[in-house]
C-alpha cells in the first residue's frame, strides 16, 4: 500500500487504482469523523437523558458485549432475516418467472400482489403473534412476508422485459420452451432478481425492528424496545447503531456475492 | 432496360458461380400470403418463387412489410391468408431449417461466449460437447471470429457481432437462412467489408438466403435476384429483377446501371406514394426525383 505516487506521467493501471481506492477511503473516513463530531456536539448540548454521546454508547456497547446480550442479540436478528429472506427468495424468484411468462398466472396474481404491496409487514404484527404464537416462525414469516412480494415483481418485470428478438432467436435455434424458460429467460432476468433481493434485504432490516416489537427475548429489535422500558437511552444507540452496521455489511456482501455473477451480463452494481 | 420478370425461379446460373459445396439449400414457395395484424393488412397477396441456393433480396421502402413477410418464413408470424412452403412442406412455427439473423445484435445472448452463442443450436439438438465446439469453431472460422471465441458479445463491435450472428445460424445448418437488414446499423465501410463477406460465405454454405433490405446497393452487390416491393400496408410485389452480373461483384460494375436506374426508378415511384398516403407529398417533380435520381437528372 506504499504506493507514493511520483511524478512520473504515465502511470501503471494498477497504481492508479490504488491512488482511486486511497482517495476514497479517506474521503469515507472524513465523513465518519464529521458525523461523529456532530453527534458528539448534539450530545453535548442536549446531555445523556436524550442523546448517548459516542463514548458512552461504546462503553454501553461493550458492557452488552461483555454479558452475551449483543452477540445473541446480532445473530437472532440475523437468524431470522437471513432464513425470511432466503424464503422469500426461494418462492419469490419462481413465482416471478411464472408471472412474467405466463399470463394466466400474473392475470390470477395481480389482484393479490398489487393489494399485499400496500399493506407494511407493522399492521400484521398482531395476526402474526396470535396466529403464529410468540416464537420464531411469527418473526421469519413477517421478514418473508415483506421480502417475498419485491422479488416477485422485480422478477417478472425482468421476464417481461426479455427482448423479443432473443425469444425468436432461440426458438428458431430450435430450442424448446423449457429449454428458452431456463437458457434464455432465467439468465436474462438475473439482474432484475438480484435488484429485487437488495431491496428485499432492506425491507427485511424496516421490518425486524416490528417483527420483534411483541415477544421476542432476544434480537436488536427486542433490545430496542426493552432498552426503553429501562429508559437506557445508551442501549436503545447500541442497537440502532449495530442495526445500521449490520445492514450496510449485508448489503456489501450481497453487492459483492452479485457482482461476481453479474460481471459477465453486463451489470455493474 | 432489365424489363420485371414476375415470380418465375430464377434462371440457373451460368457464369461459373455454382462451385459452392453444400447445395442443401431448400427451395421456398410464397403463395398469395397476406398477414393482418388486427384490422390491419400489413402485406397482401405475395407470391414468390425462391430458387433452391438462390439470393433473393426483398428491397423496399422502410415499413413497406419487408420484415413481417419475412417474420411469417421464419414461422414467428402466421399469415392469414396463403401458404408458406419449405420444399413443399408447410411452415408452421420456427423451425432450425430456417435461420434468422435479426437487424439487431440484441438477439444474441450476452451471458455466452461467443463460442456458445455459436454451439446454442447444435446444444439445443443434444450434439455432443465436442460436437458443440467443433462446430462452433468452423462457423467462426468461416465469418473470421475464431480469435473471439471466449470473448463476450459486449466486447465485441457492432459488425463482429453480427458475424456472430451468422456464424451461430449457419452453425445450426439451416436450409433457408433469414435476414432482416443485418447490416443496417452499421457504418459504411464495415458495412461494405461485411457484405463481401457475405457473398462469400454464401457462396460457400450453399443456402438459401432472403435477404431484406433498402440499400439498392447492397441488393446488387447480393442477390440473384431482386423483388422491390410496394409501399405498405397492404405491400405487394411490384417486380422482381433478375442481376446477371458476374460473381464477385463489383460496385462500379457499368453493366450495373441499368439495373440500378430501373430499381430507383420503382423505389422513388412507391416512396413518392407512400409520401402522398401520407399527405407530405412536395408534387411529382420536386425533391425527391432529384434527391433519389442524380443520374437521370443530369
Amino acid at each position: 500500500m506504499t504506493t507514493v505516487t511520483v511524478a512520473a506521467p504515465p502511470k501503471p493501471r494498477a497504481e492508479r487504482r490504488a491512488v482511486r481506492g486511497l482517495r476514497a477511503a479517506g474521503l469515507y473516513t472524513v465523513s465518519v469523523l464529521v458525523g461523529l463530531g456532530v453527534w458528539q456536539l448534539l450530545a453535548l448540548h442536549y446531555g445523556p437523558s436524550l442523546v448517548a454521546s459516542p463514548h458512552e454508547t461504546l462503553t454501553a456497547a461493550g458492557d452488552l458485549a461483555a454479558d452475551g446480550t449483543l452477540t445473541n442479540s446480532i445473530i437472532a436478528s440475523s437468524r431470522r432475516i437471513l432464513i425470511g429472506w432466503g424464503l422469500g427468495l426461494l418462492v419469490g424468484v419462481p413465482a416471478g418467472l411464472l408471472v412474467g411468462q405466463i399470463k394466466v398466472v400474473r392475470q390470477l396474481l395481480e389482484p393479490y400482489i398489487e393489494f399485499f404491496r400496500f399493506i407494511p409487514p407493522v399492521a400484521f404484527v398482531t395476526l402474526a403473534v396470535v396466529w403464529l404464537g410468540i416464537g420464531e416462525s411469527s418473526k421469519v414469516v413477517l421478514i418473508f412476508y415483506t421480502s417475498v412480494f419485491i422479488v416477485i415483481l422485480n422478477t417478472s418485470a425482468g421476464v417481461m422485459s426479455v427482448g423479443e428478438s432473443k425469444l425468436r432467436a432461440a426458438a428458431s435455434l430450435g430450442a424448446s420452451r423449457g429449454q428458452i424458460l431456463r437458457g434464455i429467460v432465467l439468465p436474462s432476468t438475473v439482474p432484475h432478481i438480484v435488484t429485487g433481493a437488495r431491496l428485499a434485504m432492506g425491507n427485511s432490516f424496516l421490518t425486524i425492528v416490528s417483527a420483534e416489537i411483541v415477544a421476542a427475548q432476544v434480537g436488536l429489535g427486542s433490545l430496542i424496545w426493552t432498552s426503553r422500558n429501562y429508559g437506557r437511552i445508551d442501549w436503545v444507540f447500541v442497537g440502532i447503531i449495530t442495526l445500521g452496521i449490520l445492514g450496510f455489511v449485508f448489503d456489501r456482501v450481497l453487492r459483492i456475492a452479485a457482482s461476481r455473477v453479474l460481471r459477465r451480463y453486463g451489470v455493474k452494481l | 432496360m432489365t424489363k420485371a420478370i414476375q415470380t418465375g425461379p430464377a434462371p440457373a446460373r451460368t457464369e461459373g458461380t455454382d462451385n459452392r459445396e453444400g447445395g442443401h439449400g431448400a427451395a421456398v414457395r410464397v403463395d398469395g400470403v397476406g398477414i393482418r395484424f388486427g384490422s390491419f393488412h400489413a402485406v397482401d397477396g405475395i407470391t414468390l418463387d425462391i430458387a433452391a441456393g438462390e439470393f433473393l433480396c426483398l428491397l423496399g421502402p422502410s415499413g413497406c412489410g419487408k420484415s413481417t413477410l419475412l417474420s411469417a418464413l421464419a414461422g414467428f408470424v402466421r399469415p392469414f391468408e396463403g401458404a408458406l412452403t419449405v420444399d413443399g412442406q408447410p411452415v408452421t412455427g420456427p423451425d432450425p431449417d430456417l435461420g434468422m439473423v435479426f437487424q439487431s445484435s440484441e438477439a444474441l445472448f450476452d451471458w455466452l461466449t461467443v463460442r456458445q452463442n455459436v454451439a446454442f443450436g447444435p446444444r439445443m439438438r443434444g450434439r455432443s460437447r465436442a460436437e458443440q465446439s467443433e462446430l462452433a469453431d468452423e462457423y467462426l472460422g468461416l465469418v473470421g471470429l475464431r480469435h473471439c471465441a471466449d470473448r463476450f458479445p459486449g466486447q465485441l463491435s457492432g459488425g463482429m457481432r453480427q458475424r456472430v450472428q451468422i456464424a451461430r445460424v449457419l452453425a445450426n445448418q439451416p436450409r433457408v437462412v433469414l435476414m432482416d437488414e443485418p447490416f443496417g446499423a452499421l457504418d459504411a465501410q464495415t458495412r461494405q467489408v461485411m457484405q463481401e463477406e457475405m457473398a462469400r460465405i454464401w457462396q460457400a454454405s450453399g443456402c438459401t438466403v432472403v435477404f431484406v433490405t433498402h440499400d439498392i446497393e447492397e441488393a446488387i452487390l447480393l442477390a440473384d435476384r431482386v423483388a422491390v416491393m410496394t409501399a405498405g400496408p397492404a405491400a405487394s410485389v411490384k417486380s422482381v429483377y433478375p442481376v446477371d452480373l458476374p460473381r464477385p461483384r463489383d460496385e462500379d460494375d457499368p453493366a450495373a446501371l441499368d439495373l440500378r436506374r430501373s430499381l430507383r426508378q420503382d423505389i422513388g415511384e412507391e416512396v413518392r406514394k407512400a409520401l402522398r398516403d401520407q399527405g407530405l407529398d412536395e408534387g411529382p417533380d420536386q425533391g425527391l426525383d432529384q434527391g433519389l435520381d442524380p443520374e437521370e437528372t443530369s
